[in-house]
């Protein structure tokens, strides 16, 4: 790699170059032997790293770990971090372990209470939408991946969320499809699917429906949630748009889900 | 029963319940009133979390032992949490990477010390991090098996700052600049290493496998 133009072609390679530059490093390939040689090797390369680097995801084990020691954290970043790093691993009692364990056990106690009693868990539900929607409204909050085109933002949930939902650009009825994101929620990844309706924006949520539960229409905070299924998924939209554009779309939606699932008609 | 589905098991521990298979799980949907109490916890679900597994691939690619990855990426997820209130939305993989790298440097400054090998002087920060990276002493079988294993077989035999350069660029695809501010020097000096790392990888590749990979 003797080319002084060899760090620009691995910029080249690795998509970190702008359009103009990577002009001048296309020209620069077609007479260059050792930089063609080189975005050869470069690609051979990233095959191998992908195919020797051993895939690993979180092991059950670690989550929980992670899940028990974050339990004992009080709320975060409020109290002043000075405290011996290892005793939160390795010194801790066994009094406060039986302690520990007995607030675990309550807790589980509590969540069982918790799931048979339904409208506490229907409104948790609507917060957290209501949450995610008005999170999303933060700057650089909204979008994950920007794109009219549902060609590119159906494609992207299939590595950012658990499920994969119906998206279509609605812009001739007034539904512009903004681009799509994903949120934790309803304990899995949902997929967002964002659209602009003149000047409101409107994040339609997706995740797999529970049968059990069929959540119902609703207000909070001034946010309308408008709920409805098609297959097994749940969506629900929710704005500040009025009701009738926020039923709308659910009817598109509704008609293309049966699109989909009916090619000819 | 509750609810813990364990291939979605959630972060924020405020309601456990036990799934059918033993681990613990959390019902996000019953936590979301809880969690709205505390704005940064729904911060640190929404933009740190998602980023565990790259957290977790990253510490194995340094430490290149499965179970030291563990206690690192443990070590980091808790810190972020402490200091949730510095991060930034937009690079919060980077922001969580970079607490893994530092929890990484300091576990290894400490096995240092225990070990009472005097710490190196202060050098240019290009070589700090070699020269942290615990002496490769005398490795039986089982431990090499198990590294090779862990971050793969050619992968686990560069030395620390070509791994790391190689698994945020190649597996992480991180951008120049994300990279460098996980490793915390200027983007002219991760690309010079980058090309290092590639030659290096290329070349232990080849030894490993004799024919070049296509």
């Amino acid at each position: 790699m003797t080319c002084p133009e060899a760090l620009r072609t691995q910029a080249y390679f690795d998509a970190e170059l702008d359009a103009l530059a990577a002009a001048e490093i296309e020209r620069h390939l077609e007479s260059c032997v050792d930089c063609r040689a080189l975005l050869q090797d470069l690609q051979r390369t990233r095959i191998a790293i992908r195919r020797d680097f051993a895939e690993a995801a979180v092991p059950p084990s670690l989550t929980a770990r992670i899940a028990r020691s974050l339990e004992r954290e009080p709320g975060a970043g409020s109290r002043p971090r000075r405290r011996p790093q290892e005793s939160l691993w390795r010194l801790r009692s066994f009094w406060t372990g039986t302690f520990l364990g007995g607030a675990g056990a309550l807790t589980a106690a509590a969540a069982l209470a918790l799931l048979f009693w339904m409208p506490l868990r229907h409104n948790s539900l609507l917060d957290s939408l209501v949450t995610e929607h008005v999170d999303s409204l933060l700057p650089g909050h909204l979008i994950g991946v920007e794109s009219t085109d549902r060609h590119t933002v159906k494609p992207w949930f299939a590595g950012h969320a658990d499920i994969s939902p119906l998206v279509e650009d609605f812009s001739a009825q007034g539904f512009v499809l903004v681009g799509g994101r994903a949120d934790y929620l309803a304990n899995q990844r949902t997929a967002v699917i964002v659209y602009q309706h003149g000047r409101h924006i409107i994040n339609v949520f997706g995740w797999k429906s529970d049968l059990r539960f069929a959540p119902r229409d609703a207000t909070r905070n001034g946010y309308h949630l408008a709920f409805w299924t098609v297959g097994d998924l749940q969506y629900c939209a929710v704005s500040d748009a009025s009701w009738d554009d926020l039923h709308r779309l659910e009817r598109l939606f509704r008609d293309l889900g049966a699109r989909e699932a009916n090619p000819t008609h | 029963m509750p609810e813990a589905d364990p291939g979605a098991i959630a972060f924020i521990p405020s309601i456990y319940c036990r799934a059918s298979d033993g681990t613990y799980g959390i019902n996000r949907v019953l936590l979301r009133s809880d969690i709205q109490m505390n704005g940064n916890r729904v911060r640190f679900e929404a933009l740190v979390l998602p980023h565990l597994d790259a957290a977790y691939r990253f510490a194995i690619g340094l430490s290149r032992s499965r179970a030291d990855a563990e206690d690192l990426v443990q070590d980091a997820i808790l810190r972020a949490y402490r200091s949730i209130e510095t991060l930034r939305a937009a690079d919060a993989k980077a922001w969580l990477l970079t607490i893994v790298r530092n929890c990484f440097l300091t576990a290894c400054a400490r096995d240092k010390k225990r070990a009472t090998v005097p710490l190196p002087d202060q050098g240019d920060s290009e070589t700090a991090d070699a020269l942290i990276e615990p002496s490769p002493g005398p490795e039986n079988a089982s431990m090499q098996q198990a590294r090779q294993e862990a971050v793969g077989r050619s992968m686990s035999k560069l030395s620390m700052e070509h791994r790391q350069v190689l698994i945020l660029r190649e597996i992480e695809e991180m951008s120049y600049s994300e990279i460098a501010s996980v490793i915390q020097l200027p983007i002219g000096t991760v690309m010079s290493r980058l090309a290092r790392a590639r030659t290096a990888f290329r070349e232990q590749w080849l030894t490993d496998h004799g024919e070049p990979s296509t």
